[in-house]
């Protein structure tokens, strides 16, 4: 794939061009030289922005395996490198102290959250996926007809997920399990 | 969905933003496109250095409107009234394009004799059911055909049972006094706008049309879309290059979870979900005509059951145009599906599939759960507790489920409403029931896949760094949580268990991410190659048959390459050609050339970029202009030539007529732009479809201050109401106590009801708290100051907001008397580091028919100074 140079380092050369202005060459310190973007040596990912749906291209700035900066794609004849107020704060979307990052649980009629294990996490909702299933699934109608489905569990989302997502959740829920009511932001 | 794809063939915007700068005129209606869509509006102002003249229509003066040449200011709920006016002023005055038209929509076809319009029934169409509140029987509806179930035409457009003569008819009574009693719109200002698109549509020049959720959130949206795809038919400006309708999607992927799908009622690339109705009577069915091409009849209300393929392939495809190949689809997403048990044998797995048997959408899945039928629910980037209409009954309903799953990054509304409530509300715990797994979800920089963006575009995310902590893909989720449910089946025998037991379930990673630590994260790659499509088996020049699995299979190069015999296996074949081949993920191809850009992603069907494009040449294939010059006719190397990929078959000439009993794409002739519908034309008059009317009639909003102008029906007879719902108490017609319109919108710094930016300081350092728009007059009749608070209310709920005293808002003169208007944000909720009141509480949960979305942009609403009792806040803070 076509991958452009990150254009912020190129740019930096005219820093030295600017001090030759006038007769003679400036004076040009050890730091002023050695000074440099924070991007510089960071590796560029090509993303599209997740709010609204005109997909703007964004660069996200990677260094010793931290995002350090998001910013707008130059390149994209989507937004050539702009991005509104909410694309241009995706950084702090996925760079945020008060992001959840454990799995939490909330037992019936508990007041407070459990931090439990992915896996246990994954284990039980299997469980009461099946539980539920097993105990609302209809084959046929009064008349005979085969219908094949569940209207006990039900899903909603999809429009912030990846197609590849909405996908598996598609096959899943209703081709697998034949969970009818899976709906997303589409809807509303 | 059914607006663009009932009237044109696919439910898609038909140009994208960045083609706004070859536009003449744009036209913005129902949409706030400079806040909600900044940078695709960054076009708009290009179009605008260059010439165009902008306009916007909306009840909402905002920056859209200030940058515009004209601002129109109107009434929320009015636009059909607004949009039947100018169609109206089109054909009376024959400005309309009418070789256009002629050729390319279906103003010639013959209506049956029996069809009555809503000027012979006041209000409504033939057919319609009272005692069910939908139009039951809509055969009338549909064409005259002849022996071969073509329709007859009249070129001529004379016959007063054709389309056109029934729209001139129809529109008759809406009229530039209509607009001025009704909109509240000036008969001068509404001119400018008519003039405006006249003068810049025709084969010089083109206009384009952009909406957005002004629209589509009213209980008669999909009829709104079809008023203004009638205009922009009318003046010729579908498939060309600057004009189309430009649908302007809200969510990064919200055209794909619509394309993939994830809604109830649609298999991949808009194939209808089985079903079996309710009401279906068992003697009805098998009706000898089902396989003719105008029997997919609204796809909600079947009269024939789909127990085997071939019955549902009878329903859903068509015998003429595109949709013929539905088998191919069908069965390929059937191979994708369920893999080697899928075979000629056991109808390919057909039976595994769920059939639907009402509206499971949404809000009627709130309503099953608030009474107990829903058990279990996965909220995978979704909030209905403070962003779905009828908030407070989206609580309520929570509370009665047994379990629920809430994916997401931050511990939204949705998975906090069992130990918190609004406005400070208590809520105590140990009074509900529901379980609650709270999965932390990985952000879009944290995993790789695919959006696809309001201009149906595919475009890879490559990904940046793991997510942190247990954060993990909504991918990873679905892929391990079906891992562990087919290992709970696997001793199963049961047949409802077969499905799930056959699933092709492989998408392991066969190298590791370089720089993860995670390694049982599934392979996005593979599963877009499932969604491509690929050979399942392939048969050599020897006949020697190779069998494939996913993982080593050849790629199909596109969806024409799909098959019913099972040799391939496809999971949407809109989608078919973004993976053509190995190491060649086209919608990770990021080339601009300056151009068209074709090889920065991947627009589907095909990578068309225009869709509907064969309309940019007149019938025998020239250009209408060189100026508005896209795609030709090339005689000598007999196929269609130009700028964009051609959206008709490649190598049709315009000269090609079919034969009187041609089916399939056969039936298609070289002039018709419009062949995914079987009379490959654009239809001004839907014969069948929709379930609220063949044209579009104005009725006012569920909740209106003003008695319906044009029809004695009031409000869309076909609406569907809940009016039995005690959570859903509904205004009536000239109820003193609720007196204003209120419509709802975003503001660019927030999105939605917040999820995705409320944890943010800088944005909500730029948008702090929840405010109302309110006129000076509105605010000098209720006592209420600039910046202090007010209390909304509805029959749903009441709540808070800071009072913005503008003149954005204006008081407007229905039939002679003043219409106040209110505009409130809706970006708020009790989580979050910026909290406040839930617009959502005041809507209300009527559905749209055909839908069933809400309406949540023009309904009423009372106000009055002070704040809720109830708020926390009320306790030691200051007024100020």
């Amino acid at each position: 794939m076509h991958e452009p140079a990150n254009r912020s380092v190129r740019a930096l050369p005219m820093l030295s061009n600017l001090m030759e202005i006038g007769s003679r060459v400036q004076p040009f310190s050890k730091e002023s030289r050695e000074k440099a973007p924070r991007i510089r040596d960071a590796k560029v990912v090509h993303s599209v922005c997740p709010y609204c749906a005109v997909g703007c291209g964004l660069n996200v700035y990677v260094k010793n395996g931290k995002v350090i900066d998001i910013e707008g794609n130059p390149d994209s004849f989507i937004n050539h490198g702009t991005l509104c107020p909410k694309g241009s704060a995706t950084f702090q979307y996925t760079v945020n102290a008060s992001r959840t990052t454990q799995v939490l649980y909330r037992a019936p009629y508990s007041d407070h959250w459990e931090v439990k294990s992915s896996e246990w996490a994954l284990d039980q909702i299997a469980q009461r996926v099946k539980k539920t299933r097993d105990e609302t699934f209809v084959e046929r109608l009064d008349d005979g007809r085969v219908i094949n489905q569940t209207q006990g569990i039900a899903s909603l989302g999809g429009a912030t997920l990846d197609i590849e997502e909405n996908y598996l959740i598609k096959k899943l829920f209703n081709a697998g399990l034949g969970i009818v009511s899976i709906e997303n932001q589409a809807r509303i | 969905m059914p607006g663009l794809g009932t009237t044109l063939g696919r439910g898609g915007a038909t140009s994208f933003p960045q083609d706004l700068v070859n536009s003449d005129c744009i036209l913005i209606m129902g949409s706030n496109m400079a806040e909600a869509h900044p940078v695709g509006f960054a076009n708009v102002m290009k179009a605008k250095d260059r010439g165009a003249k902008i306009i916007h229509v909306d009840p909402h003066f905002s920056r859209t409107s200030a940058v515009s040449n004209l601002y129109v200011s109107t009434r929320a709920g009015s636009d059909i009234v607004f949009l039947g006016a100018i169609i109206h002023y089109l054909l009376e005055n024959q400005v309309y394009f009418h070789d256009y038209v002629v050729n390319y929509t279906n103003a010639p076809m013959l209506i049956r004799e029996d069809f009555q319009d809503t000027e012979d029934l006041n209000g409504l169409f033939s057919g319609f059911d009272p005692a069910s509140g939908t139009y039951s029987n809509q055969e009338s509806w549909d064409y005259q055909r002849d022996e071969y179930d073509k329709p007859l035409t009249d070129p001529t457009l004379q016959n007063p049972q054709c389309v056109l003569q029934i729209m001139k008819r129809h529109f008759a009574r809406y009229t530039p006094e209509l607009v001025e009693s009704e909109c509240g719109v000036s008969r001068e200002e509404w001119l400018q706008v008519v003039q405006a698109l006249v003068e810049n549509s025709g084969r010089e020049r083109t206009s384009t049309l952009c909406y957005a959720v002004g629209w589509t959130q009213q209980s008669k949206g999909v009829q709104i879309i079809r008023a203004g795809s009638i205009m922009q038919l009318l003046l010729g400006n579908m498939g060309r290059p600057g004009g189309g309708v430009l649908a302007l999607r809200g969510h990064a992927s919200i055209q794909g979870s619509t394309d993939v799908p994830t809604l109830y009622d649609l298999l991949a690339g808009y194939m209808p979900q089985p079903a079996e109705m309710l009401s279906t009577k068992p003697e009805s069915q098998h009706e000898p005509t089902s396989t003719t091409w105008g029997a997919r009849q609204d796809k909600h209300v079947h009269k024939n059951t789909q127990q085997t393929l071939q019955e549902y392939i009878d329903v859903t495809g068509q015998k003429l145009g595109w949709w013929s190949n539905v088998p191919s689809y069908i069965i390929s997403l059937l191979k994708a599906w369920y893999g080697d048990a899928a075979t000629a044998d056991n109808d390919w797995g057909y039976h595994w599939i769920p059939k639907i048997t009402g509206d499971h959408s949404h809000i009627n899945t709130s309503y099953a759960m608030l009474d107990g039928k829903v058990k279990g629910y996965f909220l995978l980037g979704q909030n209905p507790a403070a962003g779905s209409t009828n908030a407070r009954m989206q609580r309520k309903a929570l509370a009665q489920l047994d379990w629920m799953v809430v994916g997401d990054l931050y511990e939204v509304e949705s998975a906090a409403f069992w130990y918190k409530g609004t406005n400070g509300e208590k809520v105590d715990p140990a009074t509900l029931k529901t379980e609650v797994f709270f999965m932390p979800a990985a952000a879009s920089t944290e995993k790789e896949g695919t959006f696809t963006n309001t201009q149906r575009l595919l475009q890879w995310r490559d990904k940046a760094i793991d997510p942190p902590g247990d954060a993990r893909s909504d991918l990873w989720l679905i892929y391990q949580l079906g891992k562990r449910l087919k290992k709970l089946y696997a001793d199963s025998t049961a047949p409802r268990d077969q499905g799930l037991l056959n699933l092709t379930w492989d998408y392991e990673m066969e190298e590791p991410q370089p720089d993860s630590h995670l390694t049982d994260e599934p392979d996005a790659q593979l599963v877009l190659k499932e969604v491509n499509g690929y050979y399942v088996t392939q048969t050599n020049s020897d006949g020697q048959v190779t069998q494939y699995d996913l993982h080593n299979a050849p790629h199909v190069p596109t969806f024409t390459a799909l098959k019913t015999d099972g040799s391939t296996a496809c999971g949407s074949w809109i989608y078919s050609g973004v993976y053509p081949e190995p190491g060649r993920n086209r919608a990770a191809s990021r080339i601009s050339d300056g151009k068209m850009n074709l090889d920065w992603g991947f627009a589907w069907p095909a990578n068309r970029r225009i869709l509907y494009n064969r309309a940019s040449a007149d019938p025998a294939g020239k250009p209408w202009s060189e100026r508005k010059k896209h795609i030709w006719w090339d005689a000598e190397q007999h196929k269609w030539v130009g700028n964009d990929i051609p959206d008709f078959p490649p190598d049709k000439a315009p000269d090609y007529r079919p034969a009187p009993d041609s089916t399939g794409m056969d039936a298609i002739a070289g002039t018709d732009p419009f062949f995914m519908k079987p009379d490959g034309r654009a239809w001004l008059y839907a014969p069948t479809g929709l379930k609220d009317g063949p044209l579009p009639a104005h009725y006012e909003a569920i909740e209106s201050p003003v008695q319906n102008a044009l029809y004695k029906q009031q409000s869309n007879p076909a609406a569907k109401y809940h009016r039995d719902r005690k959570d859903n108490v509904l205004i009536e017609l000239g109820d003193p106590n609720y007196p204003f319109v209120i419509t709802t919108y975003r503001l660019t710094e927030h999105h939605v009801s917040g999820p995705m930016t409320r944890w943010m300081p800088w944005l909500n350092a730029l948008q702090p708290s929840l405010f109302a728009e309110i006129s000076p007059e509105l605010a000098q009749e209720r006592n209420i100051v600039d910046k202090g608070w007010m209390v909304l209310r509805t029959p749903r709920g009441e709540i808070e907001a800071r009072a913005m005293v503008t003149r954005r808002l204006r008081p407007l003169r229905i039939r002679g008397r003043i219409v106040h208007q209110i505009g409130l944000p809706f970006h708020w909720g009790f989580q979050g580091k910026s909290t406040g009141s839930i617009t959502n509480d005041l809507t209300h949960s009527v559905l749209e028919p055909n839908v069933s979305i809400e309406e949540a942009k023009a309904f009423l609403c009372d106000i009055r100074p002070g704040r809720l009792s109830s708020s926390e806040h009320n306790v030691g803070r200051k007024e100020h």
